[in-house]
């Protein structure tokens, strides 16, 4: 069972990911780069960490694909055009993600990691609550004065493009 | 795979299904008769003007960037909420403070006019 499920996310990655690349519609696309995030949600709650699951869905699911939607549908460039798939840059990047591909492969293959044999703490998201509340108090507090900074930075840098 | 969430795959799969079902039926029982009218967009009987692609205003993309700041807020209200009961009153100025500090952001966006809708 967990090795299917591995295998169901894995290839639903896989294809989601191969599918943003080779699109010609460009908001096609963006929806498939959705499943992807979706999918990645997926392997984070295989590997017991849910908190980090619900991050995944509600941030990268849930905001950056609205922004990156609002992003296509704002560029009037794009509007109804199929976008090429490939331009004269394509022998490079296919080069540099090999590359890539490979660099990773090596790195995942000569690292050992540590295996824990126990199964990880349940409630995850308890400690990570009290951790949060108790001995990180400071760097989360310090967290919405980064979100202020985010949100007015936000604000003052669209406004000054509309105008 | 923590087991209470096979549940979620089993309804996963099952969503997916129905869906796919619903589809193949259609495909199979209906008709296939295409022509000019029957494809038009259909915008409760009036004839469509322009594409359906149309640019739309920048000041959306603004709503945008706030909702993705107030999100990530919302995820930090999740471990304070599952930690709540064992932790009490402390915990609760702790994120009153932090909802606090945002809420300046937000006071900001309105007094700027950001929220005002076109």
């Amino acid at each position: 069972m967990e090795a299917f499920t591995f295998y169901l996310f894995s290839f639903l990655i896989i294809i989601s990911a191969l599918a943003v690349v080779t699109m010609r519609n460009i908001f096609h696309c963006a929806l498939f780069l959705i499943l992807c995030l979706f999918s990645v949600a997926g392997i984070f709650v295989m590997l017991h960490a849910e908190f980090l699951a619900a991050v995944q869905v509600l941030i990268y699911v849930g905001a950056v694909s609205i922004l990156i939607i609002f992003a296509i549908m704002l560029t009037s460039r794009l509007a109804g055009r199929d976008a090429p798939v490939v331009n004269e840059q394509f022998f490079l990047g296919g080069f540099m993600s090999l590359v890539l591909l490979f660099s990773l492969v090596y790195t995942l293959k000569e690292t050992i990691f540590r295996v824990v044999a126990e199964p990880p703490a349940p409630q995850s998201t308890l400690r990570i609550g009290q951790m949060l509340m108790t001995d990180y108090v400071l760097p989360f507090e310090l967290v919405s004065v980064l979100l202020l900074a985010v949100l007015i930075g936000a604000i003052v840098l669209a406004r000054r493009e509309g105008n | 795979m923590p087991a209470d969430y096979s549940v979620v795959l089993v309804f996963l799969i099952a969503g997916i299904a129905i869906v796919s079902f619903v589809f193949l039926l259609s495909r199979l029982i209906a008709p296939h008769n295409p022509y000019k009218v029957k494809n038009e967009t259909y915008e409760c009987g009036e004839p469509t003007i322009g594409p359906s692609w149309i640019q739309f205003n920048n000041h959306f993309y603004i709503f945008g960037l706030i909702f993705v700041v107030f999100d990530v807020e919302a995820i930090f209200l999740f471990p304070w909420a599952v930690a709540y009961k064992s932790l009490g009153y402390f915990a609760f100025v702790e994120m009153m403070i932090f909802i606090f500090i945002l809420l300046a952001g937000l006071v900001y966006a309105w007094k700027k006019g950001a929220l005002k809708w076109v």
